[in-house]
């Protein structure tokens, strides 16, 4: 019963961010647009060639043609799908390796919790954007192996996190009175700490997805995507020898990146404030 | 004195426990190179086309491929402790002379933008905490907000159609003006301009993120008890700010920094190639295109040496402002 | 009869919009002596803090703002004085020390440029003179090898010392009030005696008016000249120490002093021959701190070979100040913290034997009552939960598991109806009734308290202790009881350890201990009680009854 006001007051929390909410309601219009808009379009698909080249914005095509006569408007559609799919996905991965590796670390200690210290310290050390550029190199590039190389640098800040949250948690005395009753681990991890620190998984969650559409748009401005699949950061490295002469090549789809991306992090925002209602009156 | 003892002691057993480290870091290329699908040598040949036979048997002999694998993995060891990285047959170079070639601009990019990221940073936070939703503090969070969320090409891309094409103030790519031969204060003035948007665009989204954190660890460190009893003493609010809160509050910006080191490399290969800028991350770039793993695999190598380096120099750092940490 | 220098004429603070009271502090008129210590004694929530840092011009403005009143140090109005001048009056004029020195000192400055600071805001000395006098001051507060402490950071010295550091930076300036703002609270008995000691000592040489903030009656006993009582922002009681701690008017004073436990032990008839329930031997524990960031690994010896025994139906109190082990030692016994050497025999079981699972099944025979009624409690979970869980786990079916929870509710002074509302909706006494059900449901053989009352306020911590004693007599429990404060050792416990470094260093029934020492800290311990001289007891016979009436007027906390 209490479930239902908890859900209500957290929806009324949020709502108190105007720019978070507004950050939602462009948040869902992308999606949307993501998952009808491929349908809606004519059927011929973001490589194909629907028109002269160089075309600009707001004349036949809405949004222009690029170098090869490609619709742009289509791309961007196309390339919205990409962007989120490998986003959550690459995200997903990424934070259930970290909350079980975390989680266990946090918990556990000892052993477990140098061993992972060790590994995300190694992470650390390695050039994120290098390793996965080799992971996607060698693995050659597929949505696939973006999605890997992506979750492969992205689980440590959260398993990082979960293990600190599950560590002071573990010390809190209601825990250790849950423990003090004889209670399995599992039950414990589960029905006492992970519900106390799931609102910092999920704020972490969306940061993750806003980093790692900038690090998928990243590896395919440099020629790292599929080749099968539109992205926005493909469509910009391919305009990007046109600068001069037709920079909304460039523009458009790296103002779709940002668009993105700050309205995923408005949403992590707002649900930062939401979920962990502190006196914001400084 | 003793601390200076303690410090350098502390570098050394740093250096020694980055052994491991490193260690994994190589297993980690040689895996990489035998987890490619296909024959390690066409991998690592690439599809360059150009790869004569000659080349081919070098290859396959260098890495010893047909003997057992232990015995190529200890070879490799030997031959990158060694640093005999290789040889780049696109590049024509041996690797480890192509990228010490390159080290110096990537390091005089990546220096500048540290300093820049995390001066203005500080700054800007600062100035923003100073006096929390004023318009001043609106703004300069604003302006955070959305350089967080730009990605480096784009931005990259944006300040050359600016300030290189439309206005004409600063060149367009490279690192000098190869044509005017420049010698002396002209070379530096020549590189220092070309320098401008490269550091700029690395900077910004580093800047972003420094300025949000620098701006929530002084509004935290200004509620803080040793606040009120400076206030009790008579200080003014403009002495509490600089001489209690500042040095507390940029504690968690130069971990932060230490923390961010790697990224700032992978980011740099995406500025060198917009701008082409001749360090290693554009040559990093260059290989990526003509699959060549071999020098990739030895940026890598150099790279994460080169973060381990950067996290020591950090560390130590820290523990000069923050007397709680005492290196021994 | 010296005559006023700081009088508080008629002041009330208001406090923000979304407060759960409109004023802190409500129309409050107090006068300062020149040379006097006058404590201002309250419980939680009484606004005595609010109303220092109001006289000191530090409430964090905006949101709270003196609305009405005056302060007037020698006839001046603090509260109309603009901010030039009220910095050039701070330490000149008048001081303030805090609670925790801690974090009111900056951590990242030595001890010398902080105190410097004062005088290089305040006078024109130039640095040889400022340094001589700063090392003159810290010699003065009792800090032996001053020169060398001075270049020393907060976090490299004890807790003692840096209060006393503070007390030399307050005062560096010969102001002539000085604000405490409970400043021995956050330190072990020992230190605190020392620390009040010298604030008394600092008052007589210089003349100065103190004004000491404190909730502990007993520190009120040991030094204060004036008392002024405060309850929900309003003086309630003021006069000569000896007249309010002796004969209170008041019915709030004579319910607090009332509360507060004497240190005359209680007796209860001993039973020597109940079967033992608990029985440590040589129990041992080291911590290893492994050093990040390069520090070289920090070893801590917290148990050095303990021994204790409890019969069933007693109760044996662990007392030692922080650092002495016996909060380690209770999660020991109750396996929380793995031991490295030993045995914890528990019902002829020897716990430490046990593999984790096997142990599982044990573990309801030895529950606990934690300290802090705020972390103890999951904040997700109802009430009924929170107390049903331990039961359900065991195998108890859930409706019969929820009847015991409604019963244990009601046996700990709470409604049934509590079971279905979240802990952060009670306040904190209530929650340690709360914890202590949900330690009764599992009927356990033993209790383990520790430090159940150190965070609650008086009033409540004599109801809690009452109904621990009820408990533990109805049930014929055996009790663990931890604490640091021989008050409430000599109230609940029948045999008593005390414990230093990891080792009991004396032991036997309280009454014995109490009346003959044995052992120097044992003895060094009891001299440093606050206010043991003090005998409230004739006013406690009389305030009981009004006591029991005002609370029960006023609702239970």
């Amino acid at each position: 019963m209490s479930a239902k006001a908890d859900v209500l007051a957290f929806c009324q929390r949020y709502a108190r961010n105007r720019a978070a909410l507004v950050a939602l309601g462009v948040l869902v219009a992308i999606v949307v647009v993501a998952i009808a808009g491929p349908h809606l379009l004519r059927q011929g698909g973001p490589f194909e060639l629907a028109g002269p080249p160089f075309q600009p914005p707001f004349g036949r095509f809405a949004l222009g043609t690029d170098m090869l006569g490609r619709d742009e408007l289509v791309g961007l559609v196309y390339g919205a799908r990409t962007s989120l799919v490998i986003g959550l996905v690459a995200t997903l991965f990424a934070t259930l390796l970290g909350v079980l590796l975390g989680g266990i670390a946090g918990y556990y200690g000892g052993g477990a919790d140098e061993a992972l210290m060790r590994l995300t310290e190694i992470f650390q050390t390695i050039p994120s954007f290098l390793f996965a550029i080799l992971v996607v190199a060698i693995l050659s590039p597929s949505i696939e192996s973006v999605i890997i190389a992506i979750a492969v640098v992205s689980w440590p800040p959260m398993a990082r996190l979960v293990r600190g949250e599950f560590r002071s948690l573990a010390d809190r005395e209601f825990v250790q009175a849950c423990v003090s009753m004889g209670m399995s681990d599992l039950r414990v991890i589960a029905l006492h700490i992970l519900p106390n620190c799931l609102s910092s998984i999920i704020v972490t969650g969306s940061l993750l997805v806003a980093t790692a559409i900038l690090t998928e748009s990243a590896l395919s401005f440099l020629g790292l995507s599929d080749p099968n699949v539109m992205s926005w950061g493909f469509m910009v490295g391919a305009a990007r020898d046109f600068l001069q002469r037709a920079w909304w090549l460039c523009a458009i789809p790296g103002v779709a990146i940002l668009v993105t991306v700050l309205a995923i992090n408005l949403v992590g925002d707002g649900l930062n404030d939401a979920l962990n209602p502190r006196l914001r009156h400084l | 004195m003793q601390v200076a003892r303690g410090r350098a002691r502390y570098i050394g057993r740093r250096l020694v426990q980055a052994v491991p480290t490193i260690l994994v870091i190589v297993t980690l290329n040689f895996l990489l190179v035998h987890l490619a699908p296909g024959n390690a040598a066409d991998v690592l040949a690439g599809e360059a086309g150009s790869a004569t036979p000659q080349y081919m048997a070098y290859l396959r002999h260098q890495f010893g491929l047909d003997q057992p694998l232990y015995v190529q993995y200890l070879d490799y060891l030997k031959n990158v402790v060694t640093l005999e990285l290789g040889y780049s047959f696109r590049e024509g170079m041996a690797v480890r002379d192509l990228i010490l070639q390159r080290l110096g601009p990537t390091l005089l990019l990546m220096g500048t933008t540290i300093v820049l990221s995390i001066g203005v940073g500080i700054l800007l936070g600062l100035v923003a905490a100073g006096r929390p939703n004023s318009l001043r503090d609106n703004a300069i969070s604003t302006f955070a907000l959305v350089a967080y969320a730009t990605p480096l090409f784009w931005v990259g891309l944006m300040f050359i159609l600016l300030f290189s094409i439309e206005l004409r103030w600063l060149p367009t790519s490279g690192m000098t003006n190869i044509a005017a031969f420049y010698t002396g204060w002209r070379k530096v003035g020549d590189v220092a301009r070309h320098l401008v948007l490269p550091a700029l665009t690395l900077s910004l989204f580093y800047m972003a993120l420094y300025v949000r954190l620098m701006r929530s660890s002084m509004l935290e460190q200004s509620g803080m008890d040793y606040v009120v009893t400076a206030r009790s003493k008579g200080l003014t609010e403009r002495a509490i700010t600089w001489r209690h809160v500042l040095r507390n509050a940029c504690l968690p910006v130069v971990t932060m920094a230490g923390v961010q080191v790697g990224n700032l490399l992978g980011g740099s290969v995406v500025v060198e190639t917009v701008f082409g800028w001749p360090g290693i991350g554009l040559l990093a770039f260059r290989a990526l295109f003509a699959r060549d793993l071999n020098l990739l695999l030895g940026i890598f190598f150099v790279a994460a040496c080169l973060v381990i380096a950067v996290n020591i120099i950090v560390d130590v750092i820290y523990s000069v402002l923050d007397p709680r940490i005492r290196l021994r | 009869m010296s005559e006023t220098i700081l009088d508080i004429e008629r002041l009330s603070v208001d406090l923000p919009r979304w407060a759960d009271r409109p004023q802190a502090v409500i129309d409050v008129s107090l006068a300062l002596r020149r040379n006097e210590i006058l404590c201002v004694v309250g419980e939680s929530g009484s606004g005595k803090s609010v109303m220092a840092r109001a006289i000191m011009g530090l409430l964090p403005a905006p949101h709270l703002r003196a609305s009405a009143g005056r302060v007037l140090l020698d006839g001046e109005d603090l509260l109309q004085a603009d901010a030039a001048r009220l910095r050039a009056i701070r330490c000149r004029r008048i001081s303030m020390i805090f609670q925790e020195p801690m974090t009111a000192l900056n951590p990242v400055k030595t001890l010398s440029a902080q105190i410097d600071e004062v005088l290089a805001v305040h006078t024109d000395l130039p640095r040889r003179e400022r340094t001589d006098r700063i090392a003159a001051m810290l010699e003065s507060v009792r800090l032996s090898d001053a020169r060398h402490l001075m270049r020393a950071y907060p976090h490299e010295i004890s807790g003692g010392q840096r209060q006393r550091a503070m007390i030399a930076m307050a005062l560096i300036l010969e102001p002539s009030v000085l604000i405490a703002d409970e400043p021995t609270t956050a330190l072990d008995v020992t230190t605190q005696a020392g620390i009040l000691a010298l604030i008394r000592d600092v008052q007589r040489s210089r003349h100065m008016g103190v004004v000491f903030i404190t909730h502990d009656f007993g520190v009120v006993a040991e030094i204060a000249d004036r008392v002024a009582v405060m309850q929900h922002g309003r003086l309630v009681e003021f006069g000569e120490a000896a007249q309010v701690l002796n004969a209170p008017s008041h019915p709030y004073t004579q319910a607090l002093i009332a509360a507060i436990p004497g240190l005359a032990p209680m007796n209860r008839p001993a039973n020597g021959s109940a079967p033992l329930v608990l029985t440590v031997r040589a129990l041992e524990k080291t911590f290893r701190a492994s050093g990040r960031r390069g520090g070289r690994d920090r070893v801590v010896r917290a148990l050095k070979s303990v021994e204790l025994t409890i019969r069933r139906g007693e109760t044996l109190g662990v007392v030692g100040e922080s650092g002495s082990g016996k909060s380690t030692l209770a999660r020991c016994i109750v396996r929380l913290v793995h031991a490295d050497n030993g045995s914890v025999v528990v019902r002829d079981v020897d716990w430490m034997r046990l593999s984790r699972r096997q142990l599982r099944a044990h573990r309801r025979y030895v529950q606990i009552v934690f300290q802090d009624p705020f972390g103890s409690l999951d904040p997700r979970c109802s009430v009924g939960r929170l107390i049903a869980e331990g039961p359900i786990v065991c195998g108890v079916p859930q409706a019969d598991a929820l009847a015991r929870a409604y019963s244990l509710l009601e046996l700990v002074g709470l409604e049934r109806r509590a079971a279905d509302r979240y802990p952060h909706e009670f306040s904190g006494g209530q929650r340690q009734r709360i914890g202590i059900a949900r330690a009764l449901a599992l009927d356990p053989a033993i209790l383990v308290a520790d430090e159940p009352v150190s965070a609650l306020d008086v009033s409540v911590q004599a109801q809690v202790l009452r109904l621990l004693a009820d408990i533990r007599d109805r049930f014929n429990l055996a009790m663990l009881f931890i604490t640091h404060d021989l008050r409430v050792a000599a109230q609940v416990c029948d045999r008593i350890a005390v414990m230093r470094d990891g080792e009991i260093v004396e032991h036997g029934e309280t009454a014995r201990v109490y009346a003959d020492p044995q052992h120097a800290y044992t003895r060094a311990l009891l001299a440093a009680v606050p206010g043991r001289h003090w005998q409230a007891s004739a006013v406690r016979t009389v305030a009981a009854g009004s006591a029991s009436a005002f609370i029960e007027h006023h609702g239970a906390p």
